[in-house]
């Protein structure tokens, strides 16, 4: 039995009808992460933790073993996960990517790892990711860059781009990420997977390492719509201990999919389709598009006549909470240490050196876009410019039941084409970051390839609370079509070539 | 700003002209910033305990250290105490509030930030009178700005012993809540700055939000103080200085005078005003009683104050404040008219009964109402059980005798059955041996003088003292006192009004 073709759902069937044991699934997908160790896709580092989470893996496998009986009910008995190393894990390593925490070790587990355990499933290791998710390539690691299992000399995506390369090269059934601007759905584009950034506040942040608070969210990451589902039926809901986190009531997100799409109104924002798309990508999104209609959903022409500011807005607020997140990291307690030579010197040595350049970056340009005197030239306009992007949406969505369009403008670039150019590296983001900033749920699903056979991925977004409505249409959409099935080693590499 | 050169100014005084000027003609200007720990049972964005005193940061957890990933969850007692006290003030109290980050870096900071409240205070515009009630300044209403919510932070203790200690940070403190109240500049002398402060420690007592322990730092004040110098028809103001680590009340007000001295000083040396100098940080050392410079702020810190995106906006809706109003029912300025339109008490016993709290003032009422006289409860408590209280450091909570002993013993006193010296002995003794008013009276051994014991006494007193017997009889019946002396000493329990009454009739005067 090849494990790594079966779906997650699949997967807890097989374990809870004891067609398999818990424990032989772990070892296999931990197997599959040790022979794929040169994708680095997860955080192995001197202090070995991935063999750390291995072990309590495999020893969480055999107690689900020893008290199996077939009436168990857990609804992901046994399921194999890998947690983006951003998530909080109890005792383990949780680095975020960063020098600034390679020895930190979180005394208690982010609320959705805790959703999880109580579901049975086993996180079986912490991806790879940019540092403190800043970054659309996972080039900016502390760890080393993550390859994109369709063609290792290009990235996965980012910033959860070694949650999308593990599921997308087999070596986790599913995966958890966070998306501040597009973190979860640019990579699962890139790496030809699913993945779902909720609305703001269904998933409980606490215990997600903090970037950009009021964009960050954790989400879903798996091969199919269906498996998104499975894990947000675990993952969202309101959180106590998260003030943001939304009190409204959660659909059963499994069970919605399996309806029609017939009637669903999709709108088209034709603005997405212009400069700066990539041609192959257009085609393969407007093939997607036909695909929906042929399925029996009506497509809309919308206005988002704000998305042009967008990246703009984002590259304000996004910095702005960034660099207040981080100032925590200043060497006094948990974080690195360069020097204790006088006080001052600690906090620019440490932060200088445990920060990477993208991560200075960004904290530089919000602590000046915070300062006084710029704050309302920069933070107040980001914020009324991001309530009238928002605004937008309303209207949209007024007519549509969602939107539909190419999740990046282009499929995965160069490892080092873009790293010394952050702004082109910041336009990959520019079909995601609108989500983030309304607080709307968004869905990138598989609908093609170029012609080096990179994955292109389908952007759904929906009004706030509708991840019902996107999981059914990227559910039924994937019923329809098999782009999704593919996996990296169907073919040749683009290495291979 | 940099210092610029104040001759240069058009109109400015020449040194001649200022040393004319005398202290008496300038007026003073104060204004407050109090940081008041509110007692809840927990911080204000997790639960960890805010009791004073623990080991070191044994009083934490992964979201006041300031772990990743870790959110804050907001206390609502917190905000209830804050309200509690903005209408106390009479402050208007915001219906709509919200959070700020306060940026900046320090080891006993763990976030790197202050969570606070930067443009939308809970509590906006009010005011809290001050009165002396022997007359030393005239009552004046102070405006209180604003007064606002925000995190405490950690302790930070520094090897002092060489240059080279190691410092050392204590959590336990970090996120405890803190109300900071800021007074408008209305205060004219370190007095009523004293004044304010105690009658806002007072009110804060009244109304149970705070312990304001000032020793344990409960309760922390800075003062900003210049002068206002009157000169051809204008008015000069000195630079502002703040002033730091007024940690107690009689510090704030002798660090208040002695910055009136020395910006006085400065001025009339080099004539810098506000417009010329930076404003100060000093602090006050007590052991030269001095304050000392720490630092100029050229501009004022940038915090990068920005909206909390961890917290939600707070939405106060009448019910909440007709809810907390119904909580405010006492005040210690609504007791002091009370004790003098019901009880006849002076507005100097006023102030001293309510100015000891509302468990004192608990206690007063049971007593004045159980011996009904009011002026009488208020002298024993004003001078007696207040001289008990201080001398073993107790609060009316713990004192010995409780109000129904002291009742029973004014009754006795003001029956004649014991007389005040005996009875003040009496209460003494309750207080001593922890004993009640029947024991006492047993202890010193205090029995009734009968007709014929004081008639003894008498013909004793008469018989041995013939020299004042005469001058009494020759008129000066103010001699009599000394006989009393001598008959408490051959026998404690003869009441001096008896004895005086019985001598005169037995010399043949009255």
């Amino acid at each position: 039995m090849d494990l790594a073709q079966h779906s997650a759902r699949q997967l807890v069937q097989l374990m809870s009808a004891g067609e398999i044991s818990t424990a032989d699934c772990v070892d296999f997908f931990l197997a599959r992460i040790e022979q794929n160790k040169s994708l680095n896709a997860f955080v192995d580092i001197e202090a070995n933790s991935q063999a750390e989470l291995a072990e309590l893996a495999r020893r969480q496998a055999s107690e689900l073993d020893a008290s199996y009986t077939a009436k168990q009910s857990t609804p992901l008995f046994g399921l194999p996960i890998a947690i983006k190393d951003g998530i909080c894990t109890k005792s383990t390593l949780t680095t975020a990517g960063s020098k600034m925490l390679q020895s930190f070790r979180s005394p208690v587990d982010a609320t959705c790892i805790h959703r999880l355990r109580d579901a049975s499933a086993i996180p079986i290791g912490k991806t790879n990711m940019d540092e403190f998710a800043m970054g659309s390539s996972t080039e900016n690691s502390y760890w080393g860059p993550t390859k994109n299992p369709f063609d290792h000399s290009r990235v996965p995506g980012g910033s959860s781009g070694g949650s999308a390369a593990a599921v997308a090269a087999r070596l986790a059934p599913c995966a958890l990420g966070s998306d501040t601007g597009g973190s979860i759905r640019q990579p699962a584009a890139f790496c030809g997977i699913t993945g779902l950034k909720p609305t703001y506040g269904r998933v409980s942040r606490n215990g997600l390492i903090a970037f950009a608070s009021s964009l960050d969210q954790v989400g879903p990451m798996a091969r199919s719509a269906e498996d998104c589902a499975l894990l947000m039926d675990v993952i969202a809901g309101h959180d106590p201990g998260d003030s943001t986190s939304s009190r409204v009531a959660c659909e059963h997100y499994s069970d919605g999919i399996n309806d029609s799409i017939d009637g669903l109104r999709i709108g088209v924002c034709r603005s997405f389709f212009g400069e700066g798309l990539d041609a192959e990508v257009g085609d393969a999104v407007e093939h997607a598009l036909q695909q929906l209609k042929s399925m029996g959903a009506t497509l809309v022409d919308v206005e988002l006549p704000h998305s042009k500011y967008a990246v703009a807005t984002y590259y304000v607020v996004a910095p702005c909470e960034a660099s207040s997140n981080l100032s925590r990291y200043d060497g006094v307690r948990f974080s690195y240490r360069h020097t204790d030579e006088s006080l001052d010197s600690m906090y620019a040595e440490s932060r200088g050196h445990g920060f990477g350049a993208e991560v200075r970056r960004r904290i530089m340009l919000g602590t000046f876009a915070l300062s006084s005197g710029y704050y309302d030239a920069y933070y107040l306009k980001a914020s009324r410019m991001r309530r009238m992007i928002k605004q937008d949406f309303e209207d949209a969505f007024k007519s549509v039941d969602l939107i539909a369009g190419p999740t990046t403008p282009s499929t995965a670039f160069k490892i080092g084409e873009r790293s010394a150019d952050p702004l082109s590296m910041y336009l990959a983001d520019v079909y995601t970051v609108a989500a983030n900033l309304a607080g709307l749920p968004a869905i990138s699903l598989p609908c093609g390839f170029d012609e080096n056979r990179l994955p292109i991925g389908l952007q759904l977004q929906g009004p706030a609370f509708s991840e019902s409505n996107l999981l059914r249409a990227a559910h039924q959409f994937q019923l329809n079509t098999s782009w999704h099935a593919e996996g990296p080693n169907n073919k040749p590499t683009g290495e291979a070539k | 700003m940099s210092q610029r050169n104040p001759e240069n100014r058009p109109h400015a005084p020449t040194p001649e002209q200022r040393s004319s000027i005398i202290l008496d003609e300038v007026t003073v200007v104060i204004g407050l910033e109090v940081h008041v720990q509110l007692n809840t049972a927990a911080k204000l964005f997790c639960g960890c305990s805010t009791e004073y005193g623990a080991p070191p940061n044994s009083q934490t957890c992964p979201v006041c250290v300031g772990l990743p990933g870790t959110l804050p969850v907001l206390n609502a007692k917190a905000l209830q105490l804050a309200i509690k006290t903005g209408i106390a003030l009479e402050c208007e109290i915001a219906r709509h509030t919200k959070w700020d980050r306060k940026n900046y870096f320090y080891p006993d900071l763990p976030k790197g930030y202050q969570i606070s409240q930067f443009d939308q205070p809970i509590c906006g515009p009010g005011h809290l009178d001050i009165s002396d009630p022997k007359g030393r300044f005239e009552p004046r209403c102070v405006r209180i700005e604003r007064a606002h919510l925000e995190e405490d932070a950690g302790k930070s203790i520094h090897d002092e012993t060489d240059r080279k200690g190691k410092s050392k940070i204590d959590l336990n403190r970090t996120g405890t809540p803190l109300l900071e109240i800021v007074t408008r500049p209305d205060l004219r002398s370190p007095a009523e700055a004293k004044a304010f402060l105690t009658e806002l420690k007072l009110i804060l007592s009244y109304i149970d939000v705070s312990d304001c322990n000032m020793q344990q730092g409960s309760l922390r004040c800075d003062g900003n103080i210049n002068l206002h110098i009157p000169f051809a028809g204008t008015t000069i103001a000195t630079p502002i200085v703040e002033i730091k680590n007024m940690n107690s009340f009689r510090n704030a007000e002798r660090s208040l005078e002695y910055e009136i001295g020395r910006q006085f000083q400065q001025w009339q040396a080099n004539g810098l005003t506000i417009d010329d100098a930076p404003k100060q940080t000093r602090g006050w050392d007590d052991s030269t009683q001095t304050t000392t410079l720490q630092r100029e702020k050229e501009d004022s810190a940038d915090y990068r104050y920005f909206p909390d995106p961890d917290l939600l906006p707070i939405l106060v809706s009448e019910e909440q404040i007709a809810e907390i109003s119904s909580q405010v029912i006492t005040l210690p300025s609504a007791v002091r008219k009370r004790l003098q339109d019901e009880f006849g008490l002076n507005a100097y016993d006023a102030d001293v009964i309510a100015s000891q709290g509302p468990s004192l003032v608990t206690y007063y009422l049971a007593v004045a109402a159980g011996c009904g006289n009011g002026k009488t409860a208020a002298n024993w408590i004003g001078q007696e059980v207040l001289r008990h209280l201080n001398e073993h450091e107790w609060t009316i909570d713990n004192y010995p005798v409780d109000a129904l002993a002291l009742t029973q013993l004014l009754t006795k006193v003001s029956e004649g059955e014991l007389d005040q010296t005996r009875g003040k002995e009496v209460l003494d003794e309750m207080v001593r041996s922890r004993s009640s008013l029947d024991a006492a009276i047993e202890t010193l051994g205090i029995v009734k003088v009968d007709a014929s014991e004081l008639d003894e006494l008498c013909d004793q007193l008469i018989a041995e003292n013939e020299s004042i017997i005469s001058q009494i009889r020759e008129g000066n019946t103010k001699a009599v006192g000394a006989l009393i002396g001598k008959a408490r000493k051959i026998n404690p329990n003869a009441n001096p009004g008896k004895v005086r009454e019985r001598l005169l009739a037995k010399i043949g005067i009255a």
